[in-house]
């Protein structure tokens, strides 16, 4: 089965810190990140960028509408995502606590959501 | 060592995993002494597996092998997790003190880790929904998303649940051992106890529109050959034979519409003769070692029933014998309740009546809407239409089964109108 983990960190706080806090932060991450590909749960994953480069549409009267920010302003935003495999959600979960935003910078308000998905059949 | 191409290679695997999966996955866990990280090691190995034996060759003992690269690799990933996670640190620390243990290939001690593994499911500081749950992940090999569509819960909730039951297991450092002797037929009973939930979760789903849930019923009969293959104790050969005489009458049980059909209006003929004789005579081996209890006592109940050409024909002093001694060895309104409907049918209506109304004076079954349902086919066969029909209505309010609520309003129907 397939799970997609979003993980979320509070913005604004991430933004009131200094670059060398910011490194200090996420120092961590790119070994868990490596140790998560190598046990081979992985589909695909990537950082988000921040919220201020971030476009949406909807529709307004019929016709695509497109506004400046997130689609919805709260203080977590979704700040990556991954893809992965795995047999059920209690093994999702054992990968997902594994993460670096289930395990690192709890008071930057970290974390994972774990959401079962498909791929769309193919045509 | 032997060669093979990829594809014969994967193929391999794949058996391997089907056929050996569970039994690497219970040594795995006595030799790391953790339920996640064995199985993060058990992903590992057959993943190295894939890897490695298309170049190597198939190892001579593929399941020594899986053993040995899971534990490999899980110590390796431990230790280099112990940086950021509090909870692997520990783990590190306890598997340094615990490095220079073997790890058996095959033979008894693995089979022992099954069994090791099926009592730390059903151990006794863990919920019956816990240890329900983790035995049918852990050791059946089912998913979450199975698991919770089979008892009609959330997926989200049943891995909350399966997550503290191993965190449970993990900080009470609960030992994965075969029980001493001494504690033995407690422990055990908690193993039969689960397995005779699941049976009947698949058998008579406890709510929903569906009576039968077969895989559930196959899965517990499976659980139950395992256990009584591992622990040939006489109550694991009389839950094993109680299951497999229950299930020998499921085609009867229900019209192809999906209705209930009571045991003396069922076809005899559609129930199936070799899961009786497997049962009967595990029935036969239970109650000659004279340790037998209540699995067995009901198996042997229904023994009886599946040797009758028809209802008419069954031996009702055998069945109310049979219960005599089932309500001394494990009592209850529900083994009263059903001595009283077979006294019913050995000495007629009239004997069983006054036996479940002193049940209801007691105060016991007031909420059991089988007791009621019974109640009222007695009234109904001396022709007590109102008692009948007042007991029907009862038992229709608190029955939460489909089959079951339109089984009670065509008994309603049928009734005659004064």
């Amino acid at each position: 089965m397939k799970y997609l983990l979003l993980a979320y960190h509070h913005e604004k706080k991430w933004d009131s810190m200094s670059q060398s806090e910011k490194d200090k932060a996420v120092s961590g991450c790119h070994e868990l990140d490596a140790q998560l590909e190598k046990a081979g749960y992985l589909h695909a994953g990537g950082s988000l960028a921040h919220t201020k480069d971030t476009v949406s549409v909807r529709p307004r009267n019929g016709k695509p509408l497109v506004t400046d920010g997130p689609y919805v302003e709260t203080k977590e935003q979704l700040g990556g995502f991954v893809i992965i495999e795995a047999k059920d959600l209690n093994e999702a979960i054992q990968v997902a606590s594994r993460h670096p935003a289930a395990l690192l910078n709890e008071e930057l308000g970290w974390g994972v959501e774990l959401r079962p998905f498909e791929f769309f059949k193919q045509a | 060592m032997s060669g093979g191409d990829a594809r014969t290679v994967e193929a391999t695997v794949d058996a391997v995993y089907r056929s050996d999966a569970r039994r690497v996955l219970a040594t795995l866990i006595r030799l790391l002494g953790d339920f996640d990280l064995a199985e993060e090691a058990l992903h590992e190995a057959f993943r190295a597996a894939l890897e490695q034996w298309p170049g190597e060759g198939v190892p001579r003992n593929p399941r020594a092998w899986l053993v040995s690269a899971g534990r490999f690799k899980a110590i390796d990933a431990i230790r280099r997790r112990a940086r950021f996670d509090a909870a692997a640190a520990e783990l590190a620390e306890r598997l340094r003190e615990s490095t220079s243990e073997s790890a058996p290939g095959e033979g008894e001690s693995v089979e022992d880790d099954r069994l090791r593994l099926v009592f730390i499911c059903c151990h006794p500081a863990l919920s019956p929904d816990a240890q329900v749950a983790l035995t049918l992940r852990e050791v059946c090999g089912l998913t979450t998303e199975e698991i919770a569509h089979a008892f009609l819960t959330p997926a989200p909730t049943l891995a909350q649940r399966i997550v503290r039951a191993k965190a449970k297991i993990r900080d009470a450092r609960i030992p994965y051992q075969i029980p001493e002797q001494a504690e033995l037929p407690e422990r055990l009973d908690a193993v039969l106890r689960v397995i005779y939930l699941v049976f009947n979760e698949g058998y008579t789903a406890s709510s929903g529109g569906s009576l039968v849930r077969g895989d559930l019923s196959e899965e517990a009969i499976r659980l139950g050959r395992l256990l009584h293959e591992l622990l040939p104790e006489p109550e694991a050969a009389g839950l094993l034979a109680l299951m497999l005489l229950h299930e020998s009458r499921r085609t009867a049980r229900t019209t192809p519409d999906g209705d209930l059909v009571l045991l003396d209006e069922q076809d005899r003929s559609l129930w199936d003769r070799a899961r009786i004789a497997e049962g009967a005579a595990l029935v036969e081996t239970a109650l000659k070692s004279r340790r037998f209890g209540p699995y067995t006592l009901q198996a042997a109940i229904a023994a009886v029933h599946a040797e009758a050409p028809d209802a008419a024909a069954t031996d009702w002093a055998q069945i109310v014998g049979l219960y005599d001694v089932l309500a001394r060895a494990d009592p209850s309104p529900v083994v009263e309740l059903n001595r009283a409907v077979a006294v019913a049918m050995r000495d007629g209506p009239a004997a069983g009546l006054p036996l479940i109304d002193a049940l209801f004076a007691r105060g016991e079954l007031g909420e059991y809407p089988l007791a009621h349902s019974a109640r009222a086919d007695l009234c109904r066969r001396l022709g007590m239409t109102p008692g009948a029909r007042a007991s029907y209505e009862r038992a229709l309010e608190l029955t939460r089964q489909e089959p079951e609520r339109r089984f009670l309003e065509r008994r309603l129907r049928e009734l005659p109108l004064r």
